[in-house]
């Protein structure tokens, strides 16, 4: 199924990308060459198959309960988690303000 | 004296240990030919001092009797692994001076087997690509030129273009790489050198830029089969910190390693026979094949009847994942942030989404978005999982009756820097023969196997049951003994 320039900027919304008229027009035609390229799959008779959900077959594991088992992944790391912030103030993330 | 940087890993780490030099004379070597190579533009960071001081330490470890498996090798590292205190962009605007915090599980085995740094090697914008022409801080170029005396610019393959690019001028002799649809062996296959990714699981994701997580793994590029054997006994590994990683000891691959194929019987899928497909790589693929009977292995015909789905199913999942995992970019936590006058949070999201993230990464978060969401998601996503299955399948069903499939790498060599970029879906079909092993996430490689007309190199792809990277690399040995691939590029830059 084609899509067209509102479907492609209602694409872009859900995504959080910001695109231009200009762009919307030029990704209209790529998806739609991409998409009317992967619906070949329809044609592939799936009856009785199950979606894949793990490529080599692995138990999800349970880690003991233990707080900050793993040093790099425990707690107590604020300085290191907001060091890359582009706006941390006060110990937190900063954002632009949401409420008035 | 031999120039250090013409050795092998096994060579460094051998010659290192006998005493022939020290591992400051190989890092310093490395580092001069890494400075001396700005042309190519592999690396997006270099990183000389860690080199040397991991020498430093290599030669210390030397004179007290307690060298590690990679003492004194100095190696490239994909930027893609988060580096405590290096730079890691994913080549991307959006992380451009992002500085971890921490180590990636993979790098920090490196470092622990007593690998040094020489720099992050630059990628396809966050590993989207096939031609190392996406990323943010501009094309990594081939050493490799065509023997018809122009002197056009060549892709070095994608997205492990600068891993590829720096193995084969000798700026690094191994690097990592990471492979989610062929991101390893397509472009060691474009530059004459060797590529292995292994089963789904070997090595630890933690740490490194996610793009398509039920696909991506890391492996080693290197000269060599044995450098690939030695390089990923040293990155392989559970690690309990990956929720995917797989709990199994890493096989000693190097001390196992037997080009003799007695016993073994290798598979030639008939569809990967491409109607119209250039002639010197089918021909490259029959010698291959000639070489592993002389290795002594029988050689049976196959069939993996959804080949031609293959493609269409990546190119529904890689980018579904990559919407849904490149959703953290948002200006908030780390990485860029765009903030128009007066905008509010969302406007923040997407200024700093449509500024950060190149054309590449844009079309694929947009095609993932589009296949989540309400209405097309069991059309397009809960499809391509089953057809997955039934990739997966025809693995299976095939290694009833051989232990390895001989393959072609790429359905061509090397091309030309812009010849690709006006077509998104020309420059998809290029990993039509390293896209199947992926989605079924089994062990495949690349090693060099001919050069073509132009004098580029062609490769050819080994690829394995799963946990079986031994039967891989082995029959990757056998071809290597008797491809005698030697070329290198010559020397321009």
């Amino acid at each position: 199924m084609a899509i067209d320039q509102a479907t492609v900027r209602k694409i872009a919304s859900l995504a959080r990308i910001a695109i231009s008229d200009a762009e919307a027009a030029a990704m209209e035609g790529e998806l739609n060459g991409i998409l009317g390229w992967v619906e070949q799959l329809g044609e592939v008779d799936v009856t009785g198959v199950e979606p894949m959900t793990a490529v080599i077959p692995n138990k999800l594991r349970l880690r003991d309960d233990v707080v900050d088992a793993d040093p790099l992944t425990g707690g107590n790391r604020r300085d290191d988690i907001l060091a890359n912030a582009p706006a941390a103030m006060h110990g937190f993330f900063g954002v632009p303000k949401v409420i008035e | 004296m031999t120039d250090l940087t013409n050795l092998t890993v096994a060579q460094i780490r051998d010659g290192h240990r006998a005493g022939d030099f020290s591992a400051v004379e190989v890092a310093e070597a490395f580092n001069t030919n890494v400075a001396g190579a700005k042309a190519l533009n592999a690396f997006i960071v270099e990183t000389p001092e860690h080199a040397l001081a991991a020498a430093r330490q290599a030669d210390a470890d030397r004179a007290a009797g307690t060298l590690k498996p990679l003492s004194g090798v100095p190696i490239g590292m994909k930027d893609l692994f988060a580096t405590n205190g290096v730079q890691t962009t994913a080549a991307s605007h959006m992380l451009e001076g992002f500085v971890p915090r921490y180590e990636s599980t993979v790098s920090q085995k490196l470092w622990d087997a007593g690998a040094g740094m020489l720099g992050k090697l630059n990628l396809d914008q966050f590993a989207m690509g096939s031609s190392n022409e996406t990323s943010y801080f501009g094309n990594v170029i081939s050493p490799w030129r065509r023997k018809d005396g122009g002197n056009a610019a060549l892709a070095p393959g994608g997205s492990s273009g600068g891993s590829s690019t720096a193995i084969a001028a000798r700026l690094c002799p191994a690097a990592t790489g990471t492979d989610t649809g062929g991101s390893i062996r397509q472009p060691a296959a474009f530059t004459g050198i060797s590529g292995i990714k292994p089963t789904y699981g070997r090595c630890s994701r933690w740490g490194i830029v996610a793009f398509a997580s039920s696909l991506d793994q890391a492996g080693p590029m290197a000269r060599d089969v044995k450098d690939c054997a030695i390089m990923l006994e040293n990155m392989a590994g559970f690690d309990p910190k990956d929720a995917t990683s797989l709990d199994l000891p890493v096989p000693n691959w190097e001390a196992a390693l037997s080009s003799d194929l007695k016993g073994k019987t290798v598979g030639i899928p008939k569809e990967y026979r491409l109607e119209g497909i250039d002639p010197e790589i089918d021909a490259m693929w029959d010698a291959g094949i000639a070489m592993l009977k002389d290795a002594g292995a029988e050689v049976v015909e196959i069939s993996l009847p959804h080949t031609k789905y293959a493609l269409p199913t990546y190119y529904i999942i890689a980018p579904a994942e990559a919407s849904s995992n490149l959703a953290r970019y948002d200006g908030v936590r780390y990485g860029l942030r765009d903030l128009p006058q007066g905008a509010g949070l969302q406007d923040m999201y997407a200024a700093t989404r449509a500024d950060g993230f190149g054309a590449e990464v844009k079309r694929r978060i947009m095609i993932g978005t589009y296949v989540l969401s309400a209405g097309f998601y069991d059309a397009y996503y809960t499809q391509a999982q089953k057809v997955r299955t039934l990739i997966a399948r025809d693995f299976e069903q095939a290694f009833a009756s051989c232990d390895v499939i001989l393959a072609p790498t790429a359905p061509s060599a090397a091309f030309g820097l812009g010849e690709k970029m006006a077509d998104p879906l020309a420059m998809y079909l290029n990993d039509v023969f390293a896209v199947p092993a992926s989605l079924a996430g089994l062990p495949a490689m690349s090693v060099p196997a001919a050069l073509n007309r132009d004098g580029l190199p062609l490769g050819l792809q080994i690829i394995g049951k799963a946990f079986d990277e031994q039967g891989v690399l082995n029959a990757g040995l056998a071809i290597e003994e008797r491809a005698g691939f030697t070329a290198r590029a010559e020397k321009w830059w």
